[in-house]
């Protein structure tokens, strides 16, 4: 019928309403075949909701979906995977005791059964898609990266043409970003169609061939990569100009607020996971570590924290606090932003008031004397949610409801609240939209000007440039590298996290690691 | 606005047990049909039976010690801990507690003093015995499951041993059973005439049972320790990182639960057979499925207990008329499994409810979700 091949996927007036709300609105997106498709937004703009339409959770009150030219009504996501759409969730949902070719096939057992025409197809599809996996591996075995490839091959794996990829960039490293970005390439040139739901502008930027911004439920412009650059993309998708992470003048003090000595960390099996690390954060000072996932900023956290067994010293504001219990510390002033809110920040179950007990509950207004001060912490709830833009419809709302964005948002009001001395912030604005970025990294500034030492770690090189006083990289457990946010460059920073700062050039990078590993786990050989 | 969450929030946990009461109904008529009884007739004869005032004053016995130990277990489940060994924590405990209170070298001690010496050491030994659990949980990371039901074999082993007539034990005038001396009638606690028309009282015990839910609800919904026990059963590393000390939580709760546990069976120790008896058992597990049936709410496992009471009470009647009391049996069996299951459902429904309301209120924020 048509002469030219039609629109992978076509959205048009797209209209979802709840009950007295308007969850989308004319909606018109039109996603061409063997394209990547961004679609940009501020959580809650509607991104999800609209997913869920194509994926065949919501129907739509009004509008059309058309898909390879024929229109579709879908009543279940089974309809639309037959359609051929898949959907990459952003917290992958595989099983950590089963090998690759287990976990694909799970629930899918009766494509390509369960044997060796399985793995044979699971074996085509990494080739003709150039998604290196083993089949054979163990999925506990795999990195971060290599999961996310498993994801995707379990669509692929079901027949999937268009795949709908949310948020995935928000777990990956830089390094294991490009590699996706290589395989989403790949997987275009084969003919496939991605959406790629997310907020990272630069990584939209690079990536996509198309771009649309959605806003409060309605899709508010259709760009071309080559036309917008990343502030203008902010600026459609927040609809004002946008504040940037650079912290204006200079509030750092000389007085140490904490200060950290020969802090080591064994693992379990006696790996050195922090090496020897020594750091003072002044008060007003915010002390950025830069460094590659998995060198070592989780269990700093934790070991400042007190959660994880360490040698060395702690100070905070003068008082030695090594032998102190999470607890204590946390009662002398030690805010805790987790890196894993679900895992470390949060009682999903619970509703939000009680969250804001979480990690205070020994503190006013949520208790006094022993015994729980529900109303005090209620009344205070209402004070984070208003004064931190929590967009909730109340307090009584368990934390699960909330988006990824407000959840963080009570967490960092949360913390805020007990005027802490020293603020230990793991990925502070991970997961959340550029709103509510910019709000929190106003609070962190404001109290770093009220005299907060803030340690923090980030993935985002813009952020930790643009917030830091003082920078230090991080790798393999040792502080490295020193640099002056003033002048550093993301490309210099980004170097210098690989271990360049080490090793004269990150060629031999691999080798003298290995050599350096060998060292390591002579001497303790000997000792043993 | 507000009130429209809390039909959300209120909901589900109590459509969850009526649903799963429904099923049990069900699935009991379609054993009784297959059987060949008369399904509705049967159904009201365990009504009227269960309902006359003798039977309520028997129900409200059977609940005491059920209530009790349901709160035993959830205690630990409100952590994560699934103390399965109540049933041996609660027998040691009152095999030790009925020997001491009813020992000759007590005889000098007023009654009073002795019911509560009887009460204070049921429960200290109930959390001794929970508490092995608990230090083989956090030095050597042994599941308390396993523990638990290993301990709960041993302590029947224990009682075994220790309830001849060499060591704790005495033979019942004309009877072969060997019990604990027979305590004097001031230990008594003498049943209380709260259901009219029957001459039949109720254990007193039943007044330690109620205070013992209140201080549970008042223990876990209003105190620092309560909170910190919640947390650390809803969100472990949560917890922790809210500078919650896990070991010494699990302590904390397997003593607590095993204390609680202890009390389990004074009821018809002080209201009735006055002397430990090898008689008593099983009500361990009883409070485990009351515990679930209730979803650890103190006053959903205060009806759990009732219906178990009504239940079994009220199966007493089927024999006479033929018809198999394991009816009932299989009542209480499904009733378990199907809430269980309902309230898996519910809950899952409630969070998409709490969602998708979320999602539309703060969608547009101009009017923040004030809608009918």
């Amino acid at each position: 019928m048509a002469a030219e091949p039609p629109a992978a996927v076509e959205l048009s007036g797209i209209t979802k309403r709840f009950p007295g709300v308007v969850a989308n609105s004319d909606i018109h997106i039109t996603v061409g075949r063997g394209t990547i498709h961004a679609i940009v937004g501020e959580n809650g703009a509607g991104k999800s909701t609209l997913m869920k339409i194509l994926y065949g959770m919501y129907r739509p009150d009004e509008g059309e979906i058309r898909i390879n030219g024929s229109a579709v009504r879908f009543t279940s996501p089974q309809q639309a995977i037959g359609a051929g759409i898949g959907m990459v969730h952003q917290h992958f949902m595989l099983a950590d005791n089963l090998t690759v070719q287990e976990n694909v096939v799970l629930g899918a057992e009766k494509l390509y059964g369960i044997g060796g025409k399985a793995t044979a197809k699971i074996r085509e599809i990494s080739r003709q898609y150039g998604l290196e996996v083993d089949p054979e591996a163990l999925v506990e075995e795999l990195g971060v990266g290599d999961r996310q490839r498993v994801e995707i091959i379990k669509v692929l794996y079901r027949g999937a043409k268009i795949l709908i990829l949310d948020e995935p960039t928000a777990v990956l490293v830089p390094q294991e970003v490009d590699e996706l970005f290589g395989n989403l390439r790949q997987l275009t040139a084969e003919g496939l169609t991605i959406i790629f739901i997310s907020h990272k502008l630069h990584e939209v930027l690079s990536v996509a061939d198309a771009i649309t911004v959605i806003r409060r439920g309605t899709t508010v412009a259709s760009v071309l990569p080559a036309d917008v650059t990343a502030r203008e993309l902010a600026t459609l998708m927040v609809g004002s100009e946008l504040p940037s992470p650079e912290t204006r003048e200079s509030t750092v003090t000389t007085t140490p607020a904490l200060t950290v000595r020969g802090l080591t960390v064994l693992s379990a099996a006696g790996r050195t996971l922090i090496d020897g690390v020594d750091l003072t954060i002044h008060k007003g000072e915010v002390l950025g570590i830069a460094g590659v996932e998995g060198n070592g900023q989780a269990e700093l956290v934790e070991a400042i924290m007190g959660m994880r067994p360490a040698a060395g010293t702690v100070e905070l504001a003068g008082d030695e606090i090594t032998a102190w219990s999470t607890r204590k510390r946390r009662e002398a002033g030690l805010g805790y932003v987790p890196e894993d809110r679900h895992r470390h920040g949060l009682l999903l179950e619970a509703p939000l008031w009680e969250n804001r007990m979480l990690g205070h509950q020994t503190e006013s207004p949520n208790s006094g004397r022993g015994l729980l001060t529900t109303g005090a912490a209620r009344k205070d709830t209402e004070r984070i949610v208003e004064q931190y833009d929590v967009r909730t419809p109340g307090i009584e709302v368990a934390a699960h409801a909330l988006s990824g964005g407000n959840q963080q948002k009570l967490i960092v009001g949360r913390e805020m609240s007990h005027a802490p001395k020293v603020l230990i912030a793991a990925h502070p604005t991970r997961g959340v939209d550029v709103g509510a970025q910019a709000a929190i990294w106003d609070h962190i500034r404001q109290a770093r000007h009220d005299g907060l030492g803030v340690l923090l770690i980030s993935a985002d090189l813009d952020e930790l440039i643009g917030l830091s006083d003082t920078l230090r990289v991080i790798y393999r457990g040792k502080l490295v590298a020193d640099a002056d946010p003033a002048t550093v460059t993301p490309e210099q920073l980004g170097l210098a996290m690989t271990g360049a700062a080490e090793q004269p050039s990150p060629a031999v990078e691999r080798i003298s690691a290995a050599v350096e590993e060998l060292k390591k786990e002579a001497p303790k050989g000997e000792q043993a | 606005m507000k009130t429209r969450f809390d039909w959300v929030r209120l909901l589900p946990p109590l459509i969850a047990p009526l649903g799963a009461i429904l099923i049990a109904l069900v699935v009991s008529s379609i054993v009784l049909a297959v059987g060949g009884k008369e399904v509705f007739p049967t159904f009201e004869l365990m009504l009227d039976y269960g309902s006359q005032p003798g039977s309520i004053a028997a129900m409200l016995d059977k609940a005491t010690p059920y209530y009790l130990s349901a709160v035993a277990a959830a205690i630990g489940f409100r952590m994560g801990l699934f103390n399965i060994g109540v049933d041996g924590q609660y027998r040691i405990a009152a095999l030790l507690a009925a020997a001491l209170g009813g020992a000759s070298f007590m005889d000098a001690v007023p009654g009073v003093v002795r019911i509560v010496l009887i009460v204070l050491v049921a429960m200290l030994v109930g959390a001794a015995w929970a508490g092995l659990a608990a230090l083989l949980k956090v030095t050597r990371g042994v599941s308390e499951v396993i523990s638990t039901i290993m301990l709960n074999t041993i302590a029947g082993g224990f009682v075994a041993f220790l309830l001849t007539t060499d060591k704790l034990g005495v033979q019942a005038a004309g009877s072969n059973a060997v019990t604990t001396p027979i305590l004097p009638k001031d230990v008594w606690i003498s049943d209380l005439p709260i259901v009219s028309g029957t001459k039949d009282g109720v254990f007193g015990f039943i007044v330690v049972a109620a205070l013992v839910g209140v201080a549970y609800w008042f223990l876990l919904g209003r105190t620092r320790f309560g909170f910190d026990l919640r947390a650390a059963g809803a969100n472990p590393s949560a917890a922790v990182a809210s500078g919650v000390d896990a070991k010494r939580m699990v302590i904390a709760a397997m003593l607590l639960s095993g204390a609680v546990a202890g009390l389990v069976g004074l009821p018809q120790l002080f209201g009735e057979q006055h002397a430990f008896t090898e008689s008593v058992g099983g009500l361990g597990f009883t409070g485990i499925a009351i515990a679930l049936l209730g979803r650890n709410h103190p006053i959903g496992m205060a009806f759990g207990a009732l219906l178990w009471g009504f239940l079994e009470r009220s199966a007493q009647i089927l024999d006479l008329e033929g018809i198999p009391k394991e009816t009932v049996t299989i009542m209480q069996g499904t009733a378990v499994l199907a809430v269980v299951v309902a309230y898996e459902l519910t809950s899952h429904v409630t969070k998409r409810l709490q969602q998708k309301r979320v999602g539309e209120s703060v969608a547009t924020p101009a009017p923040t979700g004030v809608s009918a």
